[in-house]
């Protein structure tokens, strides 16, 4: 059996120190080696393990045939933004976990193939110009993240006339202010979103639906047929701990926004500034955890931490972040639990954790971890509190008939939220998850908006 | 693009512009905010609205960090990059007879709106209104059409009284009462006047205006420490009761970026 290609990769050394795209990318040569390792399954698992469940199998086989033109738009067909999954997925969680080749070998390296054809189509300009039949009736998709861009692409195609608000003043959502240059170049998203222009989306940046326009609105004086709420998880989670307001505590969403959004590692030729001194905890394990120490490191801190409650097989982000991270030296600070960020004159200090050690699995089916007596304390200049991020109320704030749970999380039944004709999808949903689950909560509320639009 | 309609220079630091914000100026209302962008390298920066018709919406700045500078260079016909609201929870208006409204420089833009608010409800106003000198001293002529009182002092007695606002205030209060008191200035103006009042029990609503991203809740950045628990200014407020605010630690938090703000001012003085 043939060994899974490698990515090739900038050397650790080099690109701890800047924000240039670690991971480079296979070349056609790597890209049919790896495409032929592909067992083409009668049952691939992989298509069902996908949440928009793109024919792997296919865009393989065309890829081995050399028609890339057509592997590409097997994939755009039901994945808009092929080089933005390619390189975002937790592919080891999905496709690539379910890859027969896995049990016995390794899987196929299928998110770097999607990459693959997603840079080839964008360096090549494949355009598939695809003949939309207009029926004249307008929607508005709220929010121009994942799941705002599958959403409004798939009821694009369906005729419908498609606006699309966006609260920020670039495009993209979390893809822009969340996802650093260094893992989603910046360009790549822009280019993969001009391509829904063509499609005839429209888009409008600095609307936020709330305030500048509320739901109301849309429906009365803009006449709407139907809505989707993408808004996201924009709100930060805090510890609830002394001394979180201490001037050099972040919150990972205002810190990412600071580099990613407003592009401070350019400062002062960017005019937003983001300070960083030589040692930073960030707190958390996830996607975002990770994005913010390696962020960090790369705007000059010396050392590090990425302090986390549990140990290290319990980190929830991608098993390729948490690589890159040990590679560029991010450090991991496990089972231990902030209590107290200590600081002087209003300037942060230390910060005081719990000592924690692992109980019985909980709901999540990781080990539970369990406070000890024992504390540790370490100096710090910065902390980073990246341990989530909840829906954003503004909306609900000015839509008292939308319903919410506890969490501020939209209720919707089969995508239809309590307003009739709102609709709602990824992470207002269900809380902060991955692009791919929120693109795929997208397509399929675009169905349900279809449906729901023909029995007016 | 967002159309500066007119500019007024109110002195040599503050100017009045009038900007193309149709969208945001529907759904003004007095307290609301705008976050604006002056080209595509530029800060986000939040200034409250003053005024607003069916197109338009009206800002006054003080040129006194790099954006600020920047914003001023631009001229009637020119755009803004960014201009994105009513961001914030309007004023909220409370039902009082009397009201003694404290200006201090600048902080005259915000206050404008709210007791033009109060005043459109039949509140009786003083307005106290200072600023460093003459020169600074914004919006008297508007202000006198809807106060019964007006009290202006300076720093460098060139205008009106000589001193603090506080001064003219706790002779005020020691002279009559007053069911509400509200202060907009910078933030050891708004924490002297709030704890002045505190000892005539009258309680004072301020407004805070610290360093936001995007203005929505999503960044924390102006996140500001009321009665030992955590608002962000740019959803929650930017209208808080003064009484349990921590000014020192909002004062410290605006300074966080000094050192950068000189960086930038360093670069306008080479564009030049």
């Amino acid at each position: 059996m043939i060994e899974r290609t490698k990515m090739p990769e900038l050397e650790a050394e080099i690109r701890s120190h800047n924000f240039e795209e670690v991971a480079l990318g296979f070349n056609i040569k790597q890209v049919k080696i790896e495409a032929s390792r592909c067992l083409d399954c009668k049952n691939p698992r992989c298509v069902t393990a996908c949440p928009v469940n793109i024919d792997i199998p296919r865009f393989i086989k065309l890829i081995l045939e050399d028609k890339y033109e057509d592997a590409y738009c097997t994939i755009y067909q039901d994945n808009i933004l092929p080089a933005v999954c390619g390189r975002v997925c937790p592919q080891e969680k999905q496709c690539e976990g379910a890859c027969v080749l896995g049990i016995k070998y390794e899987s196929i390296s299928i998110g770097a193939l999607e990459r693959f054809l997603g840079d080839y189509s964008l360096k090549n300009n494949f355009l598939k110009n695809e003949i939309i039949e207009e029926n004249n009736n307008k929607v508005a998709i709220i929010g121009s993240g994942p799941a705002g861009l599958a959403c409004a692409a798939s009821i694009r195609r369906m005729g419908y006339h498609v606006d699309v608000y966006e609260a920020l003043h670039e495009f993209g959502g979390v893809l822009k202010y969340g996802i650093p240059e260094f893992r989603l170049p910046k360009t790549i998203v822009d280019t993969e979103i001009y391509r829904l222009e063509n499609l005839g989306i429209k888009f409008y940046k600095n609307v936020i639906i709330g305030k500048t326009l509320t739901i109301e609105q849309l429906f009365n004086e803009y006449n709407y047929k139907a809505i989707f709420i993408g808004s996201g998880a924009g709100l930060p989670s805090s510890l609830g701990i002394k001394g979180e307001n201490l001037n050099g505590v972040y919150y990972a969403n205002e810190f990412l926004t600071r580099v990613n959004l407003m592009k401070a590692n350019n400062f002062p030729h960017s005019n937003t500034p983001v300070k960083i001194g030589e040692t930073v905890a960030v707190v958390g394990g996830g996607n975002v955890a990770m994005d913010a120490a390696r962020t960090a490191k790369r705007l000059g801190a010396k050392k590090v931490y990425v302090v986390y409650r549990r140990n290290m097989e319990s980190l929830p982000a991608r098993l390729e972040e948490i690589h890159h991270a040990i590679e560029e030296g991010i450090e991991f600070r496990l089972l231990l639990n902030p209590v107290e960020i200590i600081g002087e004159a209003y300037e942060i200090k230390k910060v005081r954790c719990q000592v924690m050690v692992l109980g019985d699995k909980d709901a999540s089916g990781r080990q539970k971890p369990v406070p000890t007596d024992n504390y540790e304390e370490f100096d710090i200049d910065n902390l980073i509190i990246a341990i989530g991020q909840s829906p954003n109320p503004i909306i609900k704030k000015s839509t008292p008939d939308l319903k919410v749970d506890d969490w501020g999380r939209i209720v919707v039944n089969d995508y239809q939220t309590s307003i009739p004709g709102v609709f709602a999808g990824g992470d207002i949903v269900t809380g902060a998850a991955t692009v791919i689950l929120a693109m795929g909560a997208g397509k399929e509320a675009a169905i349900r908006m279809d449906k729901y639009i023909k029995t007016l | 693009m967002y159309k500066i309609l007119d500019k007024v220079e109110l002195n040599k630091d503050v100017d009045l512009m009038v900007i193309e914000a149709p969208l945001v100026a529907k759904n003004t209302k007095p307290g609301n905010f705008v976050i604006i962008r002056v080209d595509n390298m530029g800060e986000r920066i939040p200034l409250t609205i003053v005024e607003s018709d069916a197109n338009s919406i009206t800002i006054i700045s003080q040129k006194i960090g790099y954006s600020t500078k920047m914003l001023g260079k631009k001229n009637i016909g020119d755009s803004l990059e960014d201009v994105v609201g009513p961001l914030g929870v309007p004023a909220h208006i409370k039902p009082v007879e009397t009201l003694v409204a404290v200006a201090g420089g600048v902080g005259a833009a915000p206050l404008y709106p709210q007791v033009k608010a109060y005043f459109d409800q039949g509140t009786k106003i003083d307005l106290i209104i200072g600023a460093s000198n003459k020169e600074h001293l914004i919006l008297i002529d508007k202000f006198k059409d809807i106060v019964e009182n007006i009290y202006i002092c300076t720093d460098d007695g060139s205008m009106g009284e000589k001193g603090f606002v506080t001064k003219v205030l706790e002779r005020l209060l020691n002279e009559k009462s007053y069911e509400l008191a509200i202060a907009i200035g910078p933030l050891i103006m708004m924490k002297n006047v709030v704890n002045l009042n505190k000892n005539y029990k009258l309680k004072t609503d301020v407004s805070l205006n610290p360093i936001m991203i995007d203005g929505t809740g999503m960044c924390g950045n102006c996140r500001v420490s009321i009665g030992g628990k955590t608002f962000f200014a740019c959803v929650d407020g930017p209208d808080f009761p003064g009484e349990e605010i921590d000014f020192d630690e909002l004062m410290e938090r605006q300074k966080y970026y000094k050192h950068e703000e000189h960086i930038c001012n360093l670069m306008l003085g080479e564009k030049k």
